[in-house]
């Protein structure tokens, strides 16, 4: 079985992506299957079923998500092998910049989207950064020049990746999308294996509960924000 | 790692290449003259190293990779998203979608314009597409496509970047909270120009020229009206982008010259595809290309009567351009201002 990680920030049309791609791989009698992880609540799981392919939805809700992931992955996988998938594809919303649910050895896939702005692929970090595949969606909307701009910093950030353009309603490109899907890592064992980047170290008091604010009530591993140091009046 | 230990200006260059990396990477900028990888990250704080998420290889290893990419930047034949130079563009029969093979092999050259004519769904998007993907026959429509002759080189293929259509069209806008200037000044820097900012200027100056209505560097892109926002994405994409073909699917009809804009093309050199449902346009390619059920139909060379159509309707459109200005400004109109048309 392969395994696809698929990452983005909320609404850039991961989904609708992976809908059209994973629709061309079936049509080679590939059996496909999604896992999708978000955070609070989630409808998609409807959109993959009512295109009749088998679909798994892990919300994470008032647990960290990318620990949430890293957690879940591997019985997600047994999920796909008992129901001999040939693809399963890992869809992650919600997570936060500062994360990646990308995993040496198997395909990473991030999609942005060009109406979030030229500014974004410096915004987005390891998500982008360790991805082996970038695909840009709402193409369709901007301009030219803006496309091209969105391509060069998204490069500026990740030297490596493949760059490619899907427009996740008429699934232009998502051929293409399918034939790089085609060609990712198989049967590559995922238990003993490595994120592509660590999670966050996130175990202060918030982590447990904390609802109160103050000093007092922060403790574990705490990261302030250096203020600049006071102007003392001169004289 | 790379040794960076020269003469006082690499140790300058070096330095501002890591700040730069550093900055990209959400890291904190390096202390003055810093320009070790190693120093920098023995003296970042413990807390800073472990909420980057770094390690130091990792870190030594994208540096390496963006020094790389910087030097091949500054290579300006190999500069961002530069397609290769199109001498001649093949697109070999395919089949249409009940599997009857096409009667034609296309060549396209620079300077040429194409238009596509077809029914909605009768597969434009699809024969721009294998262009823009370079087909090789593994493409529904088992096309294949070769340029200057060859089959593209593996590596190329599927990457939106090196790909090699630019796109116009009627839902494109832009979307970025910028001056005209400051935007083009940014195309232009994207793609490592040595001049930008000549660039601009004419990009700009071909811009207006096109536009019914004038507008400057100070514009924000967003307010531009419709025949502005197409003449300046026109002229941007003749000047700024290195795509080889342009893709104009129906130019509107208000507020842009488009005779201009397809001269202005076809004097960069651009090979350009017109998907247009306009007479006048349809019939000022140097080719027609009949699409149907998938497939290249018939292609078709405008003749002397078809030639004296198109100069027919120009003439009515400028009659009909003619009473729209004069509306437009609050005058009044009479039969005289359309005797032309009759």
């Amino acid at each position: 079985m392969q395994l696809i990680t698929v990452g983005g920030p909320p609404a850039c049309g991961k989904s609708s992506v992976i809908l059209k791609t994973i629709q061309h791989l079936r049509e080679e009698g590939r059996k496909v299957g999604v896992v999708k992880f978000d955070c609070l609540s989630s409808q998609d799981a409807e959109l993959f079923e009512a295109a009749g392919f088998p679909v798994l939805t892990g919300i994470s809700s008032n647990y960290c998500p990318d620990h949430f992931f890293v957690t879940n992955i591997e019985d997600c996988e047994q999920w796909g092998r008992r129901l001999g998938l040939d693809v399963l594809i890992s869809e992650s919303a919600g997570l936060c910049n500062r994360c990646a649910p990308h995993i040496k050895g198997f395909l990473a896939v991030c999609v942005l989207d060009n109406l979030s702005g030229v500014g974004t692929p410096r915004k987005v970090g390891p998500m982008l950064k360790t991805a082996d595949l970038v695909v840009i969606t709402k193409g369709d909307i901007v301009s030219q020049a803006e496309r091209e701009v969105f391509a060069y910093r998204v490069r500026q950030v990740n030297a490596k990746a493949r760059i490619v353009f899907v427009n996740g309603i008429t699934g232009q490109g998502s051929w293409e999308l399918s034939r790089l899907w085609r060609e990712a890592p198989d049967e590559v064992p995922l238990t003993g294996g490595k994120m592509r980047f660590s999670v966050p170290t996130a175990v202060c008091s918030y982590c447990f509960g904390e609802l109160r604010i103050g000093e007092e009530h922060q403790q574990g591993t705490v990261r302030k924000i250096r203020l600049p140091e006071p102007e003392t009046n001169a004289g | 790692m790379n040794e960076m230990k020269t003469s006082p200006a690499a140790d300058a260059q070096a330095d501002t290449r890591l700040g730069a990396f550093l900055a990209l990477n959400h890291l904190p900028a390096p202390a003055e003259g810093m320009v070790s990888l190693e120093a920098y990250w023995e003296a970042l704080p413990w807390e800073e190293r472990e909420a980057s998420g770094f390690s130091l290889e990792k870190l030594a290893a994208d540096f390496r990779d963006f020094l790389a990419r910087a030097e091949s930047e500054g290579d300006s034949c190999n500069s961002f998203g530069q397609a290769p130079a199109i001498e001649e563009l093949i697109v070999l029969r395919g089949h249409d979608k009940n599997g009857q093979p096409e009667q034609f092999d296309l060549t396209f050259r620079p300077g040429e314009v194409v238009c596509l004519v077809g029914p909605t769904g009768a597969g434009k998007s699809r024969f721009l597409a294998d262009i823009e993907c370079m087909a090789q026959g593994d493409t529904p429509t088992g096309r294949r496509v070769l340029i200057n002759g060859q089959p593209p080189a593996g590596a190329d293929r599927f990457s939106g970047e090196s790909g090699l259509v630019a796109q116009i069209t009627q839902n494109m806008n832009f979307i970025m909270d910028l001056t005209v200037a400051e935007f083009l000044l940014m195309h232009a820097e994207s793609r490592a120009l040595a001049e930008p900012g000549k660039t601009v200027e004419r990009v700009l100056a071909a811009a207006v020229d096109m536009a019914g209505e004038p507008f400057n560097g100070q514009t924000q892109v967003t307010q531009l009206s419709g025949g502005q926002s197409r003449a300046l994405m026109i002229a941007d994409a003749a000047f700024l982008s290195p795509k080889p073909i342009v893709l104009i699917d129906e130019i509107e009809n208000a507020g842009v010259d488009r005779q201009r804009a397809l001269r202005l093309f076809v004097e960069k050199g651009k090979i350009v595809l017109l998907s247009t449902h306009d007479p006048i346009l349809a019939l000022s390619g140097d080719r027609r290309l009949v699409i149907r059920n998938g497939a290249v139909t018939d292609v078709i060379e405008p003749d002397p009567g078809e030639a004296e159509v198109r100069a027919r309707l120009a003439r009515l459109d400028a009659v009909v351009a003619g009473v729209r200005e004069r509306l437009r400004t609050g005058g009044r109109v009479s039969p005289e201002d359309i005797a032309e048309a009759d």
